[in-house]
């Protein structure tokens, strides 16, 4: 795979792989993607706005400069500036690899951080020598104002041009309690929504707070994601009902829509209101709730991929590797996309088994 | 329509005003605030924003709508300040050069600027609330824009080049969003307030008779309520689909 180096959410020739409950693999341009929803099907995005998380500044004790990433919410404190997580690295910026990136100085709880106009202290050191609880001073206007001015959006080495908030910002951004983009939303505009709409698709959003991607520390990038608080409407569990009590499918806009539908309905039904996503998905993971997802491209390893092994077995996995490498896709946030079907054995029993499989001159019309 | 039932209408409603210091934009500060509305509002001048935002119990953003990058970050405050958007005003607006000229002599650099303020920037605005916007009116609480048009903007005042082609641009461009957004029950309208005795009046027509201008407060109070049946409407519309 190449990764994807321009900034840009809807690239032209923007490509997407999908593969099939039966385990087809089909390769046809994003835009097609309502196509592979049909009458009945619900589907489900995060709509959560990116905050500018990333803060340059100094560290007072030693002079040294540091970059924090506001990394995560504290729980029951969603949206609260005055105390959140965050990852702390030593001087550079994003052009250099996360995992090259210098460590911070060394920390201590009392410690002083000069981040821009917002003056910071952390709390405690939840994972040394880079993840700490912070505190940041000011009323909360003042905070909110400051995060806008000074923040910029977290990003990585492989796109080399600074982002901008809208580069970050999803076409159905709301509230804003993300750290880093649920990027599989950069698919979805609302030319797309009304797509889905006319063929008798239902469309729901939850909001859900994607976490950092990257830590630079592999112990720590080995707990990722963190605890992602989430929050699901009345109205978007209705529609999920009302899809799944006539056999239509749960398609997922990203891992994240996956993370807070599964949790919320890990003890049985699936239920409405506010919940932190704790849970790690992987090939063990039996989903009560998502039959399939789109999502970016990603590379074997990442807690990403270990999610999709949740929908397809190894060797269907291994094989949608492969087609995305022949076919030069493009990896990361502003990539292409895939769209994975679990396999309908592994669905309830309320589920209406027959379903016609296109072909890919179908598709591709 | 009943005033106690009217201020019902706007309790808890989330608004972000444009425009927030002066004129009409001040007087709708206070008047939705006093019909229980939470709001934010935006202005250029950090002084002018504080002082309002203590003497309202409003949230003050410092911010230029004609600027793009600012555009986003008004937008995150807004909605992390009000948990999400119910109301957009867009107020703030330029002149254009002023004394007021004939096209002939306006510089491209002044329309420009003029395009920047009375249309990109709320086109920006809503584009970057639509998110939240949307989410409001399916959540049953309404989503309604209000874009502040003028007259100059259906009539050709000779002089008013720069301002009236931005505000007929706005006035279409407003039509344009309602219709697009009508399946999401998102509201825009464009609302021409007539002459008001305004700093913006001033400048524009320094020798008119100002006892023959409308109050900003009681053009406030008709833009409440038409924002109130507005808002309702919205409402209705999120209800009726529910049920379906």
């Amino acid at each position: 795979m190449i990764a994807a180096s321009a900034r840009s959410q809807r690239p032209a020739g923007a490509k997407l792989l999908v593969l099939s409950a039966s385990g087809a693999l089909v390769h046809v341009a994003r835009d097609a993607l309502p196509q592979f929803a049909q009458r009945g099907d619900v589907v489900v995005a995060n709509d959560a706005a990116t905050l500018p998380a990333s803060l340059m500044g100094v560290h007072q004790a030693s002079g040294a400069a540091i970059e924090v990433r506001l990394a995560g919410w504290l729980p029951d404190r969603v949206g609260d500036l005055a105390q959140c997580l965050a990852v702390v690295f030593g001087s550079g910026d994003y052009r250099t690899r996360t995992e090259d990136r210098a460590l911070p100085p060394a920390l201590s709880p009392g410690d002083r951080l000069q981040l821009g106009p917002l003056r910071a202290t952390v709390v405690e050191l939840r994972a040394p020598p880079r993840l700490v609880v912070l505190t940041l001073e000011g009323e909360r206007d003042a905070l909110w104002a400051a995060l806008a001015q000074h923040g910029r959006p977290v990003q990585y080495a492989h796109v080399r041009e600074p982002l901008a908030l809208w580069d970050v910002w999803t076409p159905i951004a709301g509230p804003p309690i993300a750290f880093e983009p649920p990027s599989a939303g950069f698919a979805i505009d609302w030319r797309t929504v009304a797509a889905l709409r006319r063929r008798g698709v239902a469309w729901a959003t939850l909001t859900h707070a994607a976490g950092l991607s990257a830590t630079g520390d592999a112990d720590l990038d080995a707990r990722l994601p963190l605890p992602e608080p989430y929050v699901i409407a009345a109205r978007t569990v209705r529609a999920i009902s009302r899809a799944r009590a006539t056999g239509g499918r749960v398609i997922a806009i990203g891992t994240t829509v996956v993370r807070a539908l599964e949790h919320a309905a890990a003890s049985g039904a699936l239920r409405a209101g506010r919940g932190v996503a704790d849970q790690k998905i992987g090939a063990a993971t039996t989903l009560r709730i998502v039959d399939a997802l789109l999502t970016g491209t990603h590379e074997a390893g990442g807690s990403h991929y270990e999610l999709l092994r949740a929908f397809a077995d190894e060797e269907r996995l291994r094989a949608m590797s492969e087609a995305l490498e022949a076919h030069d896709y493009r990896t990361h946030e502003f990539g292409d996309s895939v769209l994975i079907e679990r396999p309908r054995a592994s669905r309830g029993a309320m589920r209406v088994p027959v379903r016609r499989e296109a072909t890919q001159q179908e598709y591709s019309r | 329509m009943d005033r106690n039932q009217a201020s019902g209408t706007l309790r808890g409603a989330r608004v972000l005003i444009t425009g927030g210091t002066s004129g009409l934009g001040l007087a709708l500060v206070r008047e939705l605030r006093a019909h229980g509305a939470r709001i934010a509002f935006v202005a250029r001048a950090a002084g002018r924003v504080h002082e309002v935002a203590q003497r309202t119990g409003a949230h003050g953003i410092v911010g230029d709508v004609a600027r793009k990058s600012d555009i986003h970050r008004i937008a995150l405050q807004a909605t992390a300040l009000l948990g999400g958007i119910d109301i957009l005003v867009n107020n703030a607006s330029t002149l254009g050069p002023v004394p007021l000229r004939p096209l002939s002599d306006t510089e491209c650099e002044d329309f420009e600027a003029a395009l920047a303020a009375n249309l990109l920037g709320p086109f920006r605005l809503t584009k970057a609330l639509l998110g939240s916007l949307v989410g409001a009116a399916e959540e049953g609480r309404g989503g309604v824009v209000l874009n502040i048009g003028s007259d100059a903007g259906i009539a050709a005042y000779a002089g008013w080049g720069a301002y009236g082609a931005s505000k007929a641009a706005l006035l279409h461009m407003s039509r344009i969003w309602d219709e697009e957004l009508a399946g999401h029950r998102v509201r825009v309208r464009c609302v021409d307030p007539g002459d008001m005795d305004t700093p913006m009046h001033a400048l524009a027509l320094p020798d008119a008779d100002r006892a023959a201008l409308a109050r900003p407060d009681d053009v406030a109070q008709a833009l409440r309520a038409l924002l109130e049946s507005e808002l309702a409407q919205s409402r209705n519309g999120a209800a009726l689909a529910d049920a379906s």
